[in-house]
């Protein structure tokens, strides 16, 4: 249980660290070491080289402008948990994180490190989808924009290739008129989810639901999208048929194959109730939910 | 100043290369060569000798080795020493006095029989204080906030309900709340 001997690199700036990462073949970031470090005392993760970037001084930091919140690489999970000005804009962010691990791992985790780790039961990576986030990476080669849709593959598995580092997490500010809600089914609080839902509604001034967007974790390899379940209340004034309608729609999207924690079965069910819940709770607090 | 715990020297067994690192630990300005491999839980029990921070699961799922860096609770098994070069540590042997009077949590404990064997005690200790601290005793105190804020940490003689009573009287004690 103790990690095996790498070669510790510390860079000051991004480009030191992508040209560290370029020079060796099998190099691991290190931000909060709340993934990588349990998977190396595991000797799970065996790198030759670890980049450790809590020193480069521009990842620290986050900022919100007009459209969107940019979350620098090394900003931990708790600093956006606890940050009013991030709730003001997008208040799903916060509820979304008080259901990542606990409080001592939130100081140190970060939130780019929970995208870039993909766990399929990990509730970030569905909070980047339902908001239609991003994120951007660095090689030695410049940077690109990765969509959230682009960059979950697999469980643990994203579309970085092995020479980039995100550097931002960027997330668009939610609509002021927008309904919000994140549930999920754990064994005990703080788990990964047996099944998760992010949920994001907005409506019309006459009730209809013209905004959607619906995201899962813990129901396949990867967090999800459930297009079926939006399509069926966009457009609607939405009555528990219809919200019926689409936590049973949601269902098809279990993937998971029967675990210790639960079988296929026991996910869709757990994942059906709880995203009719996630519907109506996101109803009752958007604007023109109710009328 | 408190009177010093901690281990002057420590023989170095690796010949991996060595990285300095200077801390400040229990308020106590430390200078020591480790190894990138070494944990920081480790590093506090062996190189510092300061063996109240304890090493449960090593997997961050226990809370026994939970310390305080930078203002902040931390699992001390899921940290490198490397990584806290330049930051402030506290332990659980940083909160009771020279003369061995308790912090007021410690105080607490001892009143409501919160722990049993022990072994979880300091992790517990070190993560209430930090989130006490950080909020300025603002956080639920309900049985169920309290619930939330000890969920990190795991009792195996599993006296919980006592710990809540404790958490309970020492915020009461330590910010005059009702
Ligand atoms: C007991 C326990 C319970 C947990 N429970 C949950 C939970 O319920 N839900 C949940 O979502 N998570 C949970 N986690 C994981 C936690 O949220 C981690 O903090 C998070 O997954 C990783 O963030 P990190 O900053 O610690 O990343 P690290 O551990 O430093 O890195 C994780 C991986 O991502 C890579 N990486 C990190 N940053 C970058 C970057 N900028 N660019 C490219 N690659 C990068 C690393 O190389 C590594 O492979 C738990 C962890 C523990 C120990
Ligand atoms: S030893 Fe660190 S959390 Fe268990
Ligand atoms: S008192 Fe024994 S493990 Fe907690």
């Amino acid at each position: 249980m103790k990690p095996p001997i790498f070669e510790y690199f510390r860079p000051k700036s991004i480009e030191e660290a992508v040209s560290v990462r370029a020079d060796h073949d099998y190099s691991a970031i290190l931000a909060g070491g709340q993934s990588l470090i349990p998977t190396m005392n595991f000797r799970i993760a065996n790198p030759t080289a670890i980049i450790d970037i809590s020193r480069i001084d521009s990842l620290a930091e986050y900022r919100i402008d007009d459209s969107q919140i940019v979350i620098g690489a090394m900003v931990r999970q708790r600093d956006i948990e606890l940050s009013d000005s991030v709730y003001k804009v997008h208040p799903l962010i916060r509820e979304t994180l008080e259901h990542v691990a606990h409080v001592p791992i939130r100081c140190r985790g970060t939130v780019a490190g929970s995208l870039a780790h993909a766990d399929a039961a990990a509730e970030l990576p569905a909070l980047l989808l339902v908001s239609n986030g991003c994120v951007v990476a660095h090689s030695a080669s410049g940077a690109r924009i990765i969509d959230a849709n682009e960059l979950f593959q697999f469980h643990m598995t994203t579309s970085l290739a092995d020479n980039e580092i995100i550097t931002e997490v960027r997330i668009p500010v939610m609509h002021d008129d927008a309904g919000w809600a994140f549930l999920e089914f754990t064994r005990r609080h703080g788990d990964y989810a047996v099944a998760g839902v992010a949920v994001i509604l907005r409506f019309s001034e006459d009730g209809i639901c013209e905004e959607s967007s619906i995201a899962s974790c813990g129901i396949g390899s990867r967090a999800v999208r459930l297009p079926e379940a939006e399509a069926v209340l966009l457009g609607k004034k939405l009555d528990s048929n219809i919200i019926n309608e689409a936590s049973q729609a949601g269902k098809e999207y279990v993937s998971a194959a029967d675990d210790t924690h639960a079988t296929t079965e026991f996910r869709q069910h757990v994942l059906s109730t709880i995203l009719s819940r996630a519907i109506n709770i996101a109803k009752s607090r958007a604007r023109y939910g109710s009328e | 100043m408190k009177k010093s715990q901690i281990r002057p020297d420590y023989p170095e067994r690796s010949d991996d290369p060595l990285h300095e690192v200077n801390m400040e630990v229990n308020g106590e300005l430390i200078t020591r060569n480790v190894s990138p491999r070494i944990l920081l839980a480790d590093f506090i029990r062996h190189h510092l000798g300061l063996t109240g921070t304890h090493v449960g699961c090593e997997h961050g799922v226990c809370g026994c080795c939970t310390v305080i860096i930078d203002g902040r609770a931390a699992r001390s098994c899921l940290t490198f020493a490397v990584q806290a070069d330049g930051s402030k540590i506290r332990t659980v042997e940083s909160l009771a006095q020279d003369d061995g009077s308790l912090h007021p949590l410690q105080e607490a404990f001892k009143e409501s029989h919160a722990l049993q064997c022990g072994f979880c005690t300091p992790g517990f200790l070190m993560s209430i204080v930090s989130q006490l601290e950080e909020t300025e005793g603002e956080i639920d105190l309900s049985e169920d906030g309290i619930r939330v804020m000890l969920s990190g940490n795991l009792c195996r003689c599993t006296g919980y309900q006592n710990i809540v009573k404790a958490v309970q009287s020492a915020a009461k004690r330590m910010y005059k709340t009702n």
